[in-house]
């Protein structure tokens, strides 16, 4: 009565079939993952020191260390950060909480995903016009950041709009009709449970941010610089465009030196990364409803 | 405030409410009495909801939502220009079907209308601590929760969620309370507390309470008013409903024979 039939069976052996179908794709995938990480780690390791990291190139950059690319780089960050922090926010609070749904708002919901579209290389050259050239900020740490925060802004508009309508609207109901205004249910209700996932949007940016290259070559970011930059007026040296000039502009590089240099990098986006989803798990961990 | 508008809580005249092209409530006229709870009672669809919706302007936000006539709230037109929203939403407070305190600790849920009513005054510890007290003596659940006052209010059971979600109101001072179904999502146990608790807040608040349960309607309420199709079928005493309904449409609700 509870023996297996032919067709168990049939169903049993496709099943085996698939999973180990799926796995191996899966696998197939992160091997590349995998790969990336192990080799920088093997060839990059020996040249991480404290030297490395906080002194400057020598030798046409073929000794020495990074440290004017690392500071270039946080520099380069943050200053985007300012800018696209606040506009980005303020611009998904407005087409979440206040805006109603008509063309016009859909127009601008269209525009910022088909701003996420747009090739970084794109964004380089209206930097150029816009920043370097219209604005006379010149190349700089300044056009250079704000052109990045323009290709980042998405994310940021993007993440928060989201966090703020994952919000369930009872909470906001609830305050309405206590008589609140839209303002002071988003101070006190919606933005204290939506700061997670807009503090994740954030991150993420960071990340993507400081691994940009293209944005920055021809806005601010400059191939060897023997002083450190003063202001956002000057220019600045940058950890990806230092890989791209150590790894192929530079005869009789050391072999070992651009790993490490790809190493620090991404140990930077990773370490943010990581950094992001930890703190959204604790939030999450605290927050209940 | 006028008192003397025939001491009528809310009167509307002609109410019609459209969604769209859709029409939700035709001709709806009204007058229900301040001080005692009023029961409203109707099919599903039959515009229970979009009525107190209405009451309180929170449909308005839909934009799509016009409506004709008049709805006085203690003899004020509320839909007239001049009045300020928010002193609307203050003066009639709303309890939802499903209980919503706000993710924040069990005090703060109790002082948020408050606290919003008196921004930029600053309100002693004293005087707060107060008014929660207060507010929690009178929904019956200050003995519970008296030590607990800073943990979040969504970790409490659903009846006493939706018992503070009657107490955050009153420190506000309202004088009308709408209830859209406060019981429907809470066990009967849950449904006689509550209940009681309503029952207790009668002469103090005008309630105008909807309900799909019809010996709730009947235990629980002074006055009744049954709805069909955006209409108003009938609006008496509530004992007379229950045993001598004037209309066929009425007994056949009542008997269960629809809806
Ligand atoms: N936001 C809305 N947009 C469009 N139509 C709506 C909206 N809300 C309600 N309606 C319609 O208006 C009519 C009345 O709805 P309402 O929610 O007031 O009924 P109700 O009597 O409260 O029903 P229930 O007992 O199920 O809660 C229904 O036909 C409903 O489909
Ligand atoms: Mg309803």
């Amino acid at each position: 009565m509870f023996e297996s039939t032919e067709l168990n069976r049939r169903n049993e052996t496709r099943q085996k079939l698939f999973r180990i179908g799926l796995g191996t794709m899966t696998g197939i995938l992160i091997l590349p993952v995998v790969l990336i990480m192990s080799t920088l780690i093997y060839k990059g390791a020996p040249v991480i020191s404290f030297e490395f990291l906080f002194t400057g190139p020598t030798k046409g950059m073929t000794a020495g260390g990074i440290f004017p690319a690392l500071l270039g780089t946080i520099l380069l960050v943050v200053v985007a950060l300012l800018a696209s922090v606040p506009l980005g926010i303020a611009a998904a609070i407005y087409l979440s909480e206040y805006a109603s749904d008509n063309w016009f708002t859909r127009a601008i919901n269209l525009a910022i995903i088909n701003l996420a579209g747009v090739p970084s290389i794109v964004h380089a050259l209206f930097g150029v016009g816009a920043f370097v050239i219209f604005f006379k900020f010149g190349t700089s740490i300044l056009a250079a950041s704000l052109t990045l925060a323009i290709m980042t802004l998405p994310v940021v508009i993007v993440a928060t709009r989201e966090s703020l309508q994952a919000v369930p609207m009872a909470f906001r109901e609830a305050c309405w009709n206590m008589g609140a205004t839209r303002w002071q249910t988003i101070r006190r209700v919606v933005l204290p449970n939506a700061v997670t996932g807009i503090l994740t949007g954030v991150i993420l940016e960071v990340s993507r941010t400081s691994g940009e290259t293209a944005p920055i070559m021809f806005t601010g970011a400059a191939f060897f610089l023997p002083l450190l930059p003063q202001g956002v007026l000057d220019q600045t040296m940058a950890l990806s465009l230092h890989l791209f000039v150590v790894s192929t502009q530079v005869p009789n590089m050391p072999e070992q030196l651009p790993f490490g240099v790809a190493l620090v990098l991404i140990s930077m986006v990773l370490l943010m990364n990581s950094l992001s989803i930890a703190l959204r798990m604790y939030l999450r961990g605290k927050k209940k409803w | 405030m006028q008192e003397q508008a025939g001491n009528m809580a809310i009167r509307t005249q002609k109410l019609n409410l459209w969604y769209g092209t859709f029409q939700a409530l035709f001709d709806v006229d009204l007058d229900i009495k301040q001080g005692i709870i009023t029961s409203m009672i109707g099919p599903s669809g039959c515009g229970k909801s979009t009525f107190l919706r209405s009451v309180n302007r929170i449909n308005e936000r839909l934009g799509y939502v016009r409506i004709t006539g008049t709805i006085d709230v203690m003899g004020e037109n509320i839909y007239d220009p001049e009045v300020e929203l928010i002193q609307v939403r203050k003066q009639i407070g709303m309890v939802f079907q499903r209980p919503n305190p706000l993710p924040i600790s069990i005090r703060e849920n109790v002082l948020f209308g408050h606290h919003i009513h008196n921004a930029g005054r600053k309100t002693s510890k004293s005087e707060d601590d107060d008014i929660v007290e207060d507010a929690l003596k009178t929904v019956l659940l200050w003995d519970k929760v008296k030590d607990k006052l800073d943990k979040k209010a969504t970790a409490l059971s659903l009846e006493e969620q939706q018992k503070l979600c009657i107490a955050r109101l009153l420190p506000v001072k309202p004088g009308v309370l709408l209830m859209d179904e406060p019981c429907s999502a809470l066990d009967p146990k849950g449904t006689e507390a509550v209940e009681e608790l309503i029952w207790e807040l009668r002469g103090q608040y005008t309630i105008l309470i909807v309900t799909h349960n019809m010996a709730q309607a009947r235990r629980a309420s002074e006055e009744c008013i049954f709805m069909l199709m955006g209409k108003v079928v009938e609006h008496t005493e509530t004992g007379q409903m229950f045993v001598t309904p004037q209309h066929k449409e009425t007994s056949d609700y009542i008997e269960g024979r629809y809806g």
